[in-house]
């Protein structure tokens, strides 16, 4: 009973926050330079005042500004999101035709970086000042500090380009006629150097987290009863260290978890992956205002969704944690 | 889970990753015949009546028509008409339709589809076509196969703007009385080329299949295409080296992958198929600004500009330094003017006389990649180089049309198309008439002339062609003497594919021709 007040407090809460979040961005969008017709009429390469004028007919941007923002959230409130003006159709069947494969990608990225990051550092703890501990240290450090694009471009080179093993592009062979297995397998494949390259950058936060938090757990008096106790040593840091250092991590991975909903623009540019991180970043070059906004409306409304979740799962993770 | 699990799983992950599985043994070929294309951006839509970007004339263009198609001189040839006459007075042009064409739904084309078209439709939502439709007093269909376009005036450039992208020919049985942009059929276009529009995966590919019920016999030579899109230029061209891609059309490659690509096997690089666009670089002047108001000023920036490296050096040897207004391909181009050497004393003593004081100019590239932003960066130096200072200014597309159309700028980069006439794709950058705000395409720089405006005028007006070369000859000496913008050069956008493709390119458009003809030796 007190989770699910609790958790209705929260989507109030995030309603407010999400009706701020459309009008600020709103005006933001309109900040930038250009709008969609004079791109659209750029792109043409030929064009004249009377084109431009029917594009933003077409489109409403000839009427005041607070009276669109108004038309807007009026849609909105009717989960409305409005068409796409670039593409001539309805924002939430775009951003609908995108989600699954973003998800795909983020969420396997997701669960790889957090079970090997989470495996990794809680590894290199248990043996910190070995070279096994130097050798993880140091090869997450590589990771976090390489930008993500030559990552990925280097991985693209290797293993698309130079040994043939893997796609470098694309979510499935177009054109393949497979079966449905082999459609899985072939989505798999497509998947393995997006999704790694995606998960080696968290992987690498994950794993340097864990041995921080690890090592401060293992040093205060519960884990040192334990062992006086005559706990074997594995359970120690199993039961004992593992889970009390796990905190900060599900802090991590609530926020990253957030975030993988808006995509990730580089790797799904890179990768030619068609997710909603290259839907959005296309929309804001185009000026495509009711597109951007929808991709905004819904990766924010996850990201609120999101946090309700992380603060309920801390209560699980450790039981002294109260809701308030 | 026990730690020695989390070993286990975790070296059994990459020993998976690293064994080497040869995976492609999982995948089957793609099907032989279809022809893989890499796409940028990707296209807004493929109604070509609304859509006029690259990209979508690229794809588009297999699937609409235009009445004529033409070679790399500008010569018509026959497309949806087979035959047209031209009157003594250069007033009537009668054009004799194919018979027996078919739209891809099954329903007969006709001469009503053209008047459709071109009268209603077209000139409601093409604005380069509606420009040229001044000229045109009446458009009649006198029987089924006949279409006669009765002008005002003799109108110089009227036989080159019926190319497909120019004026595509749309089916009145779906348009006709609907709201052309929002008309669903849209999504699902409908013409009479060579291939039907089959599906399109938003952010993945758009698949076009062969049109069996074409009306040429035993086209097209090829089954069908894949366009694929990969917005990231290095990844497009990983793919075309990983084997993935056939056809790398223009301006889909960086220019210092070319080479890479074209030392690959069974590769041929081809700069054919612009003949029709003409693409000419130049970088506007503000004529209303500062120094540039100076014709000395702007003649010095021509002098200070090394155009010849920036050829060689960002363009990798693509492409000819520009001598002016016209580019070689569009007709009238004439050499007869006068040269601006890379000359820094010249260009430092021009400064001098004008009296420039150092004033800085801002210079805005063209923010399409890499290459144009090196090429800015050249520019930049050169100009340093004779003393003057600029400031390089960064923006995304849509606000360098926004600074372009408001004439918010000192120096900007641009490049435009000719369309093979210079009462098309020149007139437009030079005459008092073209200086409005809000498009990128017109007089931006501001330069007036009342005698430029003039030959200009009558060279549009005009039917002969010798007549019209003495006119556009002067004009070009005119102009290049007051260096109105710094001509810089007339790009060339390389098509990279495979050896095993014959007959790719075919017309004055290129690509954008449609792969009817293409044929594809069976390996």
């Amino acid at each position: 009973m007190n989770r699910l007040k609790f958790v209705a407090r929260r989507l109030g809460q995030g309603l407010a926050a999400l009706l701020l979040i459309v009008v600020v961005n709103f005006f933001l969008i309109r900040a930038a330079p250009g709008d969609p017709a004079a791109v659209m009429a750029g792109e043409a390469g030929a064009g004249d005042a009377k084109f431009v004028a029917q594009l933003r007919e077409q489109f409403g941007l000839d009427k005041p500004v607070l009276v669109q923002l108004g038309l807007y959230l009026e849609n909105v409130v009717r989960l409305d999101l409005g068409q796409s003006y670039r593409q001539q159709r309805p924002v939430a069947s775009l951003i609908a035709e995108r989600v699954p494969a973003t998800l795909l990608l983020t969420g396997t990225a997701f669960v790889l970086s957090l079970v090997m990051g989470v495996a990794l550092g809680a590894w290199s703890s248990s043996r910190a000042g070995t070279w096994v501990d130097s050798l993880i240290t140091t090869v997450a450090l590589l990771f976090y500090a390489t930008p993500l694009f030559w990552v990925a471009l280097m991985a693209v080179l290797v293993f698309s380009i130079s040994l043939d093993w893997l796609p470098g592009f694309g979510l499935a062979t177009v054109g393949g006629q497979f079966s449905a297995l082999g459609q899985a397998l072939d989505v798999a494949k497509h998947l393995v150097l997006p999704a790694v390259t995606l998960a080696l950058f968290y992987m690498a936060i994950y794993a340097r987290m864990t041995r921080t938090s690890m090592l401060e757990v293992a040093r205060m008096d519960f884990v040192k009863t334990a062992r006086a106790k005559g706990v074997p040593r594995g359970r120690i840091w199993r039961v004992h260290v593992l889970r009390n250092a796990l905190l900060p991590i599900v802090t991590l991975a609530g926020i990253q978890v957030g975030q993988m909903v808006g995509g990730a623009i580089l790797t799904e540019t890179v990768f030619a992956w068609p997710g909603i991180g290259r839907l959005m970043f296309e929309a804001l070059l185009q000026r495509d205002y009711n597109l951007l906004l929808g991709v905004f409306l819904f990766t924010a409304a996850m990201v609120v969704l999101f946090n309700i979740v992380t603060d309920v799962v801390y209560t699980i993770v450790d039981p002294r944690i109260e809701l308030t | 889970m026990h730690r020695r699990d989390f070993i286990k799983f975790a070296s059994a992950t990459t020993g998976w990753l690293a064994a080497g599985q040869p995976w492609t043994a999982f995948a089957q070929g793609v099907t032989n015949g279809m022809l893989n294309v890499t796409v940028n951006p990707e296209p807004p839509g493929l109604m070509l009546a609304i859509i006029q970007n690259g990209p979508a004339q690229m794809v588009a263009g297999n699937i609409y028509e235009g009445l004529l198609r033409y070679d790399a001189e500008l010569n018509p040839l026959p497309g949806l008409a087979t035959s047209w006459k031209i009157s003594e007075d250069s007033l009537t042009y009668t054009f004799n339709l194919k018979p027996g064409v078919t739209w891809h739904d099954g329903k007969p084309f006709s001469a009503d589809d053209v008047v459709f078209s071109v009268d209603k439709l077209l000139r409601e939502t093409h604005a380069r076509l509606r420009a040229s439709l001044v000229a045109v007093d009446s458009i009649t269909a006198p029987d089924a196969n006949t279409v006669v376009f009765k002008l005002k005036y003799p109108f110089g450039p009227f036989i080159g703007i019926f190319e497909v992208g120019t004026m595509p020919i749309l089916p009145k049985h779906i348009y006709d009385g609907t709201d052309y942009r929002t008309n669903p059929a849209n999504n699902t276009p409908i013409g009479t080329g060579p291939f039907k529009f089959k599906e399109w995966v938003k952010g993945s590919y758009i698949r076009l299949d062969k049109n069996e019920a074409y009306h040429e016999p035993g086209l097209p030579g090829i089954d069908g295409i894949y366009f694929h899109v990969i917005p990231d230029a290095a990844s497009r061209a990983g793919a075309y080296e990983a084997g993935k891609m056939d056809i790398m059309p223009g301006g889909t490659v960086e220019y210092f992958d070319i080479a890479r690509l074209k030392a690959l096997p069974n590769t041929e690089v081809t700069t054919k198929g612009w003949e029709f666009f003409g693409p000419h670089c130049f970088m506007w002047l503000n004529n209303r600004n500062g120094p540039l108001k100076d014709v000395r000023v702007r003649q010095a920036i021509m002098y200070a500009l090394d155009r010849e490296a920036m050829k060689n050096v960002a363009w990798y040897g693509y492409g000819k330094v520009a001598t002016g207004p016209f580019n070689t391909s569009t007709r009238y181009h004439s050499d007869d003017v006068t040269k601006y050497p890379h000359d820094k004393a010249k260009a430092k003593a021009l400064l001098a006389e004008a009296g420039y004081k150092g004033e800085t100019l801002r210079l805005l590239p063209l923010p399409y990649g890499e290459t144009w932003q090196r090429f800015a960066e050249m520019a930049r130096q050169n100009l340093s180089e004779v003393g003057i200072k600029v400031e390089l200014q960064a923006t995304d597309v849509g606000g360098w049309n926004e600074k372009l159309n408001n004439w918010d700028y000192d120096l900007a980069f641009t490049y435009l198309y000719q369309y093979g006439d210079p009462a098309l794709g020149v007139a437009r950058n030079y005459t008092t008439q073209n200086i409005q705000k809000g498009s990128p395409w017109n007089n931006v720089c501001g330069y007036s002339n009342p005698k430029v405006d003039e030959l200009f005028e009558r060279g549009a007006k005009e039917a002969s062609s010798v007549k019209r070369r003495e006119l556009y000859v002067e004009a070009q000496k005119i102009l290049v003497d007051e260096v109105p913008v710094a001509w810089l050069i007339e790009l060339e956008f390389p098509t990279i594919y495979r050896s095993n493709i014959t007959n790719l390119v075919n017309s004055a458009i290129g690509l954008n021709d449609g792969f009817a003809r293409a044929k594809v030796a069976k390996a």
